[in-house]
């Protein structure tokens, strides 16, 4: 280390301190550390009990630098629509933070260790590197002071985001203030050590009555000649820094304290969180767990909270109440019990409480003890989070987007909802369909020989792909094999593929629903049972790859299939006509000039980003293209993902999907509501006709077959003959 | 083995119930055939003495005990079982209801003799009686030779008989046995009163398990409101507890003759025909074409019931702005 | 308190039914055989006594199609034993048969209570369960809606039309043909199947052979049924078949201003 001659630019560090003082501060910032050890040494125990985590340790270190950078640039908090100036101050108080601490840091490193062992002489804190530190320290910490004093302002505003309100209201009653008291504790207290921060560098310019030098601490020396405005002396400056030294010191030895147990916890484990979250987080759940060998069997989802993984647990800690999966979980929108956000923190706090983790006003108050003030031996699934909390979820992966410190919910709430399928606590029409799955191996309860019963109505036969080897395997689907208006989209897909000369077969009664959304359901025993039935069937026929025009099929056999077996490659049907578009196997003949929108399937845009392959097919239709707000991978779920289409929505107060039309409806004069999913054909058909909207839902193909073809010359609402004898 | 056929009378609370009329028109015609005679049994505790009065039988044998105040199964098939022992009739003929259910095949068990269920055809071929029965849900029917026996016949199979004078009542004694039944009847419960009596109603629109989800009867509710109607349900409507119970249309249900009835998302299971075949005009709604309530139905579509419920409700309510 | 549930593969009513070459019955070697829902009601009716009783239930089904299934679907919603009767049972059997078979079983597991599905969708010759408790000479009850303990017995709830209910108390050894449970059957995850089928258990025997009938029935033929009142398709899309409906409405003069 450069040890630097002693110079004239420099400050006392414990100015006007008498020894006993010093030793005092010393004796306090003791306890402090290890209250701060203590806490963080509870929350890893705890993470320790958790079950081990599928998460993947491969790449730690570049991932861990990755979640550094993301941090440092406030990319997480900036993520979605209008974070920007949210993120701006955030990163300003995260900067000052930093600077501040850093500041800190090295000067106890002079003081504690530099001039301990080398002498006062040895001191590096002066010259030019004091000046430097000065300056730098000044402005971030004023940077510091504004971001906090913005945040708080925004805070003050109550923006939506911030509103506490439980989505599952309990029958007791509860109270939310303390959370809220606790989140102005910590605003305060930042606040307040920028501020006695400030205050005392004043006091002490003005005490040593303005040495030239500290010009370069810009803030200070403003704030100093207004303490000299005040008629402020140099001795009560002195007196007065004395006191405001001890304010700041202890503040600031509270505030490390307190770390563990409020929300500021997550300046030390949001980085790990971030580091730590799964690219393929929801796309791909993990297995029920494995029984140990001659263990007895675990619970095969979240029963107790030993059934947590310590990811899980981790990232229950990482929340900051922030409320963005609050705001953009549909199911809230729509007005059931259910909040991500809300999930999160009755987990924590009903763990915590189970640890012996004390929090420090971050907690609900309840007249009765339920939820998250549940006894530890209560059930998670079913009894912290209610049930219908649980299946209220679209599995819309919107919460999972949205949260800037890498939480992952879907999985937790799959992972209690597996626990409430094992014990049979499912509600009579998603039993039947289940059943109808198990038997029938689609969700309609028809029969198997039926899933291929819409290609009757074409005047070509689809190849058998176990019979013939084909280039392209057609995953159809359920909704797109046995749902009326589907069986039209999935006829036109043949028909276009035939006439565009693409080699493509199907598994006519061999194929079986893909189990994506039985697997969100949390029934993962038939999940397995029909990835093996699928797998056995793609096994017994010949194909290069594999497209499919349901997006949700298209997310399981795409990133959970190969975790059972060998699997091809898998598109979606957008993919793959945007790909005849750029060869030129398919040309467009007329163009059709409509105005319309598109709405993004949460599997397809959100799940496996594919966001542009639907565009451009647009665009090459011809179409205008007039965007929704909510688009791309920021879509709105339209309520039917994670099994919800085979429950009961009848509590609901708007349906999504019936704000989704509305939302298209705000745009004005579209003439189609372009969708490329079977499900949202169902969904927003329905959904159109009860708001009124004046345009159509159309599905993607219905406008390229228009501008590929000229229109039959057919005069529409021209009745037959028969018709009007009828 | 002689050539009567007997037919069990169902009563309950001292009324007789509408399938004897149908089981003893048809017992009559094959009767006839047969060169024997139709006779009605009928067991009773004495409380009702008219229950004899006006039914279409040729003779009728009655056994009056104190056990028979109420259906009590074992005391049924008791006493039955011992007369036709006696008797030994060429067929016995049984409503297929709880308390046909519950003889039939406690009858063919005990005196060893075939039982053909589910009967919608009765005929004569030669010496054999031939029936016809619903088997499968109804989806298939089967032709059985039936030496002689039993049948079980289902509601509304055969038209009721024009009720005549009282015939002759012969009164048998009660067999022993009827004092050391392993069962005692506790108490009979009425339905809750119903908020609206669909048996009452002149235009109901009738939702099965094609509707989806409790949310959906709305769209049923919307038009039956613009009708001046009612909305009942199927059995699993019922069941699921989307409708109550007061609501369901069928065997275990109410029968109904409406002038009108919307059969919405509703498969026609035997059960159901039962308690609305009769209504004057039957629109079903089914996008099952093979679906059996088209069998019964006047006029069908198989068009998806959310978007033809919403488009009629609109051209109804518009209509009855008109008129 | 020993129940034993009976429980029968039928056929699967979503499937399309085939006769065989001699038109006397559907062919059944394509078809797929689900478990007959009564039954399920009737195990589901005999789990009910078991939580409320501390009763031990056993099932038994004969060695039809996939009723290994069935038997450990049993198992894992809570069955404490299932008993396959082995034997050639492919060409399907008639309910007297079936009941001749289950008489002989039933009295050698010493139950003191069958619940058994009210019907199947295959009784020609009659249900079992009602066959079954005359061949024993037990009471019966059919058309059960509930079945509950009851001074030292079991009190029946049994459905009439119109929602009129008798309840009925019944002593001694009984056979309870079971139309609904208080309660849905409860769902059982698969995994929870597929354990019960690792762990096996399955209690394997010879059917007894069927008693002889005296005198049986004799098909002649199975046919699908006429049309009887062939229903006036309407075609086109929903608002043509909406207008269509509405006129012929109008037209009754059913239409109320």
């Amino acid at each position: 280390m450069l040890i630097i001659a002693a110079a004239e630019e420099t400050r006392e560090v414990f100015q006007g301190l008498e020894t006993w003082e010093k030793a005092l501060f010393y004796a306090l910032a003791a306890v402090s550390t290890g209250v701060f050890a203590l806490g963080f040494a509870r929350r890893v125990r705890k993470y320790r009990r958790g079950r081990p985590s599928p998460v993947r340790y491969r790449g730690i270190p570049r991932r861990l630098w990755s979640a550094v950078a993301r941090i440092l640039a406030q990319a997480t908090v900036r993520r979605g629509r209008r974070n920007g100036l949210v993120a701006v101050a955030h990163g300003a108080v995260m900067w000052g933070f930093i600077a501040l601490l850093i500041g800190t840091t090295i000067l106890s490193i002079d003081v504690e260790v530099v001039r301990l062992f080398w002498g006062e002489d040895s001191s590096f804190f002066d010259g030019p590197f004091y000046l430097t530190y000065s300056v730098l320290l000044d402005v971030l910490g004023l940077a510091f002071v504004a971001g906090v004093v913005a945040l708080g302002l925004r805070r003050r505003s109550r923006p939506p985001t911030l509103d506490y309100t439980r989505a599952q209201e309990p029958a007791s009653g509860y109270d939310r203030s303390p959370m809220r008291r606790g989140d102005w504790l910590f605003v305060g207290l930042l606040l307040g050590l920028g501020l006695t921060g400030f205050l005392g560098e004043a006091l002490r310019i003005r005490a040593t009555d303005f040495p030239d030098h500290e010009v370069w601490s810009p803030v200070g020396w403003v704030l100093a000649h207004g303490v000299g405005t005040l008629g402020i002396g140099a001795g009560a400056a002195g007196d007065l820094q004395h006191a405001t030294w001890w304010v700041h010191g202890l503040m600031a030895l509270g505030f490390v304290a307190l770390i563990p147990f409020t929300k500021a916890m997550h300046v030390v484990l949001d980085v790990a969180n971030v580091a730590l979250t799964d690219p393929l987080a929801a796309r791909r759940l993990p297995p029920a767990p494995a029984a140990q060998d001659g263990g007895p069997a675990p619970n095969p989802g979240i029963l107790t909270a030993q059934d947590l993984t310590w990811k899980e647990l981790l990232s229950l800690d990482a929340c900051t109440k922030c409320g963005r999966c609050h705001s953009v979980c549909p199911a809230n929108a729509a007005g059931a019990p259910l909040s991500p956000r809300d999930v999160i923190l009755d987990l924590r706090q009903w763990v915590d409480a189970g640890a012996g983790i004390p929090a420090v006003l971050d907690r609900e108050a309840r007249g009765s003890c339920t939820g998250p003030l549940g006894a530890s031996a209560m059930d998670v699934a079913g009894g912290v989070i209610p049930q219908e909390t649980l299946w209220a979820c679209t599995t819309c992966m919107a919460c999972v987007e949205a949260c800037p410190v890498g939480i992952e919910h879907v999985p937790t709430i799959v992972g209690m909802r597996r626990q409430l399928v094992d014990a049979g606590d499912v509600e009579p029409m998603l039993q039947q369909t289940l059943q109808h799955v198990a038997q029938q191996g689609n969700s309609f309860g028809k029969s198997s020989r039926m899933r291929a019963r819409w290609t009757k109505g074409l005047d070509f036969k689809i190849p058998d792909a176990r019979k013939e080897p084909v280039d392209l395997l057609w995953f159809v689907g359920d909704f797109a094999s046995f749902d009326e208006r589907s069986q039209d989209v999935s006829r036109r897909v043949a028909t276009i593929l035939h006439e565009a000369g693409v080699s493509f077969g199907l598994l006519y009664e061999g194929e079986r629903n893909a189990g994506n959304d039985v697997r969100r359901v949390g029934e993962e025993g038939l999940f397995e049972l029909l990835v093996e039935q699928n797998l056995d069937a793609f096994s017994g026929a010949e194909f290069q790859a594999i497209f499919t025009t349901d997006p949700h099929s298209l997310n399981t056999l795409r990133n959970e299939y190969p975790e059972f077996g060998e699997m091809r490659p898998v598109e979606h049907y957008t993919e793959l006509l945007v790909r005849l578009i750029d060869e030129g196997v398919l040309q467009v003949a007329e163009p059709t000039g409509a105005r319309v929108t598109y709405h993004d399937p949460c599997y397809l845009a959100r799940y496996n980003g594919v966001t542009d392959a639907p565009r451009r097919l647009l665009r090459a239709a011809g179409a205008e293209l007039v965007e929704m707000p909510r688009n791309g991978k920021d879509t709105f779920c339209c309520g039917a993902g994670g099994g919800r289409i085979w429950m009961d929505d009848s509590g609901l107060a708007e349906r999504p999907s019936e704000q989704r039309i509305k939302e298209a409806m705000a745009l004005g004069g579209l003439d189609a509501f372009v969708v490329s999913c079977p499900k949202d054909l169902a969904m927003y058909s329905d959904a159109a006709r009860t708001v009124g909207a004046p345009f159509e839902v159309l599905e993607i193909t219905a406008l390229l077959e228009r501008a590929l073809r000229r229109p039959e010359p057919v005069a529409a609402g021209t009745p037959e003959p028969e018709e009007v004898q009828a | 083995m002689g050539n009567d056929i007997l037919v069990l009378v169902e009563h309950h609370e001292g009324a007789v119930h509408d399938s004897a009329a149908e089981l003893l028109g048809k017992a009559r015609e094959l009767a006839q055939a047969a060169g024997g005679e139709a006779v009605a049994v009928l067991l009773h505790d004495g409380s009702a003495p008219a229950l004899a009065e006006g039914l279409p039988a040729d003779r009728v044998l009655s056994v009056q005990h104190a056990t028979f105040e109420h259906f009590l199964p074992e005391a049924y098939v008791t006493a039955i079982a011992a007369l036709l022992a006696e008797r030994e009739p060429r067929l016995t003929l049984i409503a297929n209801t709880t308390v046909g259910m519950e003889l039939a095949g406690a009858l063919s068990a005990r005196t060893r003799t075939p039982l053909a269920a589910y009967c919608i055809g009765l005929e004569l071929d030669g010496d054999t009686v031939v029936a016809t029965s619903q088997v499968f849900g109804g989806k298939l029917h089967a032709e059985v030779e039936l030496g002689s026996g039993i049948a079980s016949v289902v509601a509304g199979a055969f038209p009721p008989a024009e009720a005549g004078g009282t015939p002759p009542v012969e009164e048998l004694a009660a067999p022993a046995g009827l004092d050391g039944l392993h069962m005692r009847f506790l108490r009979r419960i009425e339905p809750e009163v119903a908020d609206v009596d669909i048996t009452a109603e002149e235009l109901l629109v009738s939702v099965g398990r094609g509707i989806g989800g409790e949310e959906n009867i709305e769209l049923a509710q919307e038009l039956a409101d613009a009708l001046g109607g009612v909305v009942s349900a199927s059995r699993p409507v019922a069941d699921a507890g989307w409708l109550p119970k007061t609501r369901q249309v069928g065997k275990s249900g109410r029968k109904v003759k409406p002038k009108l009835y919307i059969a919405c998302g509703i498969s026609g299971a035997p059960e159901h025909l039962e308690g609305m075949r009769d209504a004057e005009l039957i629109i079903a709604i089914n996008t099952d074409e093979k679906a059996p309530i088209f069998d019964v139905a006047h006029v069908g579509t198989t068009e998806d019931l959310f978007d033809v419920l919403p488009a009629l409700t609109e051209r109804i309510e518009a209509a009855a702005k008109v008129a | 308190m020993h129940i034993v549930v009976p429980m029968k593969q039928t056929v699967d009513l979503v499937e399309e039914l085939e006769l065989n070459d001699e038109g006397t019955d559907v062919e059944r070697e394509y078809l797929k055989f689900v478990a007959n829902e009564w039954d399920e009601q009737a195990l589901e009716e005999a789990l009910l006594l078991k939580e409320a009783t501390g009763a031990s239930v056993t099932v038994v089904g004969l060695d039809e199609a996939d009723v290994d299934q069935t038997l450990y679907a049993a198992v894992a919603k809570g069955a404490d034993r299932a008993v396959k009767l082995t034997g050639d049972f492919e060409g399907g059997i008639t309910s007297h048969q079936r009941a001749s078979i289950l008489a002989q079983v039933v009295q050698g597991l010493d139950a003191d209570l069958v619940l058994i599905g009210v019907q199947s969708p295959e009784d020609l010759d009659g249900q079992t369960g009602v066959l079954l408790a005359g061949t024993l000479g037990l009471p019966h009850v059919s058309v059960a809606i509930g079945v509950e303990p009851h001074e030292g017995g079991i009190k029946v709830s049994q459905e009439f039309g119109a929602g009129v209910v008798h309840e009925i108390a019944v002593d001694g050894p009984a056979v309870i043909g079971i139309q609904a449970a208080r309660q849905a059957p409860r769902y059982v995850a698969i995994s929870r199947i597929r354990q019960a089928m690792q762990a096996g258990g399955l209690e394997e025997r010879d059917a007894p052979e069927p008693a002889e009938e005296g005198s049986p029935l004799k098909v002649r033929r199975l046919f699908a049924p006429e049309v009887t009142s062939q229903a006036e398709m309407l075609s086109g899309d929903a608002e043509d078949v909406a207008e269509r409906l509405a006129q012929l409405i109008a037209d009754r003069g059913l239409i109320k201003a």
